[in-house]
């Protein structure tokens, strides 16, 4: 019926469902908004988190922590740091041999003293401390070698008579010490200035000679003058350094440790000695600061667990410098040929996949590459065409500094051209069409309109592969990493660059010192502190690069079009 | 470009005679009997014979023939897709960067042919300056966009091409405008302003010849009105030929007027001939708006 139809099409007011607000809610997508949010919230804690619990653990380490004197219920006295809190399950207690109660509180205590303890740190049970003392005079002794020592200076010996006992010793040994600290630096600058050159010289001399031999010329005539002259200097400095090790040996303390025995000690083992329980909040600081600063400049000791990671940072740095400026031209180049001259097509676009899938090539894929190829290949035959005289020892055809940073540029190269290409594909058609229209070569098109335009993008994917660079550790194990160097890539011997040298890099040191060190505890806090570390420099590379491409983007932003 | 489309040559064998060491030769008059030729008494700037244009298989210029006198304005009018743009860009080159676009017939630019092999793509362009649709400055600075075609020709010193910029700028009327903040981003311009920058930018390297495709179809009335009143200025130096689909502008601007019709030239004849008394049926069909 189609008149009752038309009739009854009025608008008639629609009523809400009842439940129309909830099932709204569902509807308008909030709970989705929620759950992004809650997605971004549990993603930003646990970056934050993750910092947070390196930065701590980290650093704290540095911090002179108090020495506590801790009397055990069975009469015997632990003296130490306290370095950890834990609760045992009593369960697995139980099974260890122990008696239940519990969960069971047991204490970490750096006790130092190896060589007279044995293992420098012990676990304590809670219950069994009796009391915990902070005496004032409880001296750390910082040793160049078998870690700290913890105990009270009752005597100053020198060479074997003694000078000062009680609360002389202490003052006493302060000037000493200083002494000590300068000889040292001392014989650390013969052995850098005269000995290192010297053998460097006496070695390229060696080699001189054997070229010679090899290529049937005459010795050139200043040759063994020249030899004799720098064994001379040789010696005068060995002899030199014998004087000031024999120096250094002259004075020794005389330690009380917390069994009661005495430990002689000579003080040219020791690098610093400090109270920590006398010891205000601002000489903390400033003995914190001073370690940092020590852990952030110096060399490394005692299997890499003690002293500082310089070398690691300085070749972390340089590696990643290295590889930017070979990635750099290598990815441009190739983008802008993929992008701008080749004919667009199936054998282009087979490149563009393959250049894509090598960023998802395992990375010691690339280190066995990169030491087959560039190490034994490119680098062999260096040897072979070059330095001929200093076979068999490899110059070039042995891991280092250049073939790492080539490895892995090869690596981090696709990541530079696809961000390259993405920023040429983002510049429009007609501005470059108005650069044509001026006169312009397609050449000059490119170098003085599209690459400048394109430079945040380029710059983008260059941090990117930096970031890649500086964190990967597999390749690098096979093309150069050593756990320790024996120099710098760059120093005072001509040519002052080394680039076929080892190198120490930060993320292989965390995997050496956290997984190959003989002395777990003591190395565990300089992981964290080494974490921190490569995760500032990463930060650094990353924030130079980042400000550099602001800078770039507001110079060329590109017109919405 | 074009050592990239041979074609582009090979549809030009019975091109030039003579080959010229320069293009900028003294304009000739030009004999133009059996083409669509409003301009005998006027000097010929460029000179059109014959020009078909291929997409492929898709024609979009069928055999166009005319001259654009010197020191005039000449409007291109059509409905969209008559090939009036395509036809514009015929005479800088710009379709030698479209792949498959082939031309046939023949240019010359004062008497030479412009597709000849002697002719240096980059030295045309200099000589016949072009203004696009849409404003297109560079991501640079206003002096720098100016500048850029200048630093193009080597040997300017900074002092030159500092004058050079400042006379494309006041040519172009905006020097008043941003004589102060030359060191600011061109993007930060409205419309009008980018479009006269890019004008500026176009004068700035001296051509001889200025096309203008669409200059004004994306700016306001005012703007327009400038743009317009620019045009009218810069014909005493420059021979004009300008795109517009805006039938009000081609009777206020130009000289000439030539109607284009899906690819093909219906008719060619002073402006004031083609508004008022149109000899063909369908160019007073469409300047009266019963289509297109």
């Amino acid at each position: 019926m189609p008149s009752d139809t038309t009739t009854d099409s009025r608008p008639v007011p629609q009523t809400l469902p009842a439940d129309a607000p909830k099932e709204g809610w569902w509807r308008s997508g909030t709970p989705w908004i929620w759950l992004n949010a809650m997605a971004v919230g549990v993603g930003v804690s646990a970056v934050a988190g993750l910092l947070g619990l390196i930065a701590v653990r980290g650093l704290a380490h540095f911090w002179p922590a108090d020495v506590a004197v801790m009397g055990l219920a069975d009469g015997s006295i632990v003296m130490g740091e306290l370095v950890d809190v834990e609760y045992t399950d009593p369960a697995s207690f139980e099974q260890a041999g122990g008696q239940d109660a519990g969960p069971i509180e047991r204490w970490l205590v750096k006790t130092g003293n190896r060589r007279v303890n044995g293992p420098d740190f012990r676990w304590v049970l809670a219950a069994n401390v009796a009391d915990t003392r902070f005496p004032s005079d409880v001296a750390v002794f910082e040793r160049t070698e078998w870690g700290n020592a913890y105990g009270r200076i009752s005597a100053l010996y020198e060479n074997g008579v003694l000078v000062a006992n009680g609360n002389h010793a202490w003052n006493e040994m302060q000037s000493r010490l200083e002494r000590v600290v300068e000889l040292r630096e001392e014989m650390t600058a013969t052995q850098s200035t005269t000995i290192d050159p010297v053998n460097y010289r006496l070695e390229r001399l060696r080699i001189e000679r054997r070229r010679h031999v090899l290529e049937g010329t005459p010795e050139a005539p200043g040759l063994a003058a020249e030899e004799r002259r720098l064994h001379a200097t040789y010696r005068e400095a060995e002899t030199r350094l014998r004087t000031l090790a024999d120096a250094m040996r002259r004075d020794a303390v005389e330690i009380v440790i917390m069994d009661g025995r005495t430990l002689v000690q000579p003080l040219g083992d020791v690098m610093r000695v400090w109270q920590p329980n006398s010891m205000s909040v601002y000489d903390k600081l400033l003995h914190y600061m001073k370690s940092l600063g020590v852990f952030l400049t110096g060399e490394p000791r005692e299997a890499n667990t003690e002293g500082g990671i310089f070398p690691a940072i300085f070749g972390t740095v340089m590696m990643v410098l290295l590889m930017a400026v070979i990635v750099a031209p290598l990815g441009v180049v190739a983008a802008v040929y993929l992008r701008e001259y080749a004919r667009q097509g199936l054998p282009v676009r087979l490149i563009r996949i393959a250049v894509n899938n090598l960023a998802g090539v395992p990375s010691i894929v690339y280190g066995v590459f990169g030491l087959g190829f560039f190490v034994y290949l490119v680098g062999g035959t260096i040897d072979d065409v070059f330095y001929p005289e200093a076979q068999p020892a490899p110059t070039f055809g042995t891991p280092g500094l250049i073939w790492a940073s080539l490895t892995l540029a090869l690596l981090t190269v696709p990541v530079v051209i696809v961000s390259t290409e993405e920023g040429l594909t983002r510049i429009p058609r007609s501005i470059r069409e108005g650069s044509l229209a001026l006169g312009a070569t397609k050449a000059e098109t490119l170098f003085r309109l599209v690459l400048p335009v394109a430079s945040p993008s380029i710059l983008t994917g260059i941090i990117l592969a930096a970031a890649r660079a500086a964190g990967e550790v597999a390749p690098l194990m096979l093309v150069g990493v050593v756990k320790l160097a024996p120099a710098l890539p760059v120093d005072a011997i001509p040519p002052f660059i080394h680039l076929e040298r080892k190198f120490m890099h930060l993320g292989f040191h965390i995997y050496d010192v956290g997984f190959q060190s003989p002395n777990v505890e003591a190395a565990r806090p300089l992981v964290y502190a080494t974490a921190l570390l490569l995760i500032l420099i990463v930060i650094a590379l990353n924030l130079a690069a980042i400000m550099l491409r602001t800078r770039l983007e507001s110079r060329h932003e590109i017109a919405e079009a | 470009m074009a050592e990239q489309h041979p074609e582009n040559w090979k549809a030009y064998r019975g091109g030039g005679t003579a080959i010229p060491d320069d293009l900028a030769l003294e304009p000739g008059l030009q004999d133009g009997t059996e083409r669509s030729q409003p301009a005998v008494r006027e000097e010929i700037c460029l000179d059109v014979r014959g020009i078909s244009l291929f997409y492929g298989e898709k024609q979009a210029l069928n055999d166009i023939s005319l001259s654009i006198p010197r020191n005039r304005v000449t409007a291109f009018i059509g409905p969209s897709g008559c090939g009036k743009s395509t036809l514009l860009r015929c005479f800088n080159r710009m379709n030698d960067l479209i792949d498959d676009a082939i031309v046939t017939g023949e240019i010359r630019l004062n008497g030479l042919d412009i597709h000849d092999r002697s002719v240096d793509v980059a030295q045309l362009r200099r000589l016949v300056g072009m203004v696009f649709q849409r404003p297109n400055p560079f991501p640079k600075s206003i002096y720098d966009n100016v500048a850029y075609g200048l630093r193009l020709q080597r040997g300017m010193t900074r002092s030159e091409i500092d004058d050079r910029v400042e006379w494309g700028l006041r040519s172009a009327a905006l020097w008043e405008e941003v004589s102060d903040r030359l060191k600011e981003s061109a993007l930060e311009l409205s419309g009008g302003q980018q479009q006269r920058l890019v004008i500026a930018r176009a004068i700035a390297v001296e051509p001889e010849v200025l096309l203008l495709d669409e200059p004004a179809s994306s700016l306001d009335p005012i703007s327009t009105l400038k743009i317009e009143e620019l045009i009218h200025e810069l014909k005493n130096d420059y021979t004009i030929v300008i795109v517009t689909h805006n039938m009000h502008q081609a009777a206020r601007v130009s000289d000439y007027t030539a109607f284009l019709y899906l690819g093909e030239l219906i008719e060619h004849d002073d402006t004031d001939t083609i508004f008022t008394n149109p000899s063909r049926q369908q160019t007073e069909d469409y300047i009266t708006g019963r289509y297109g």
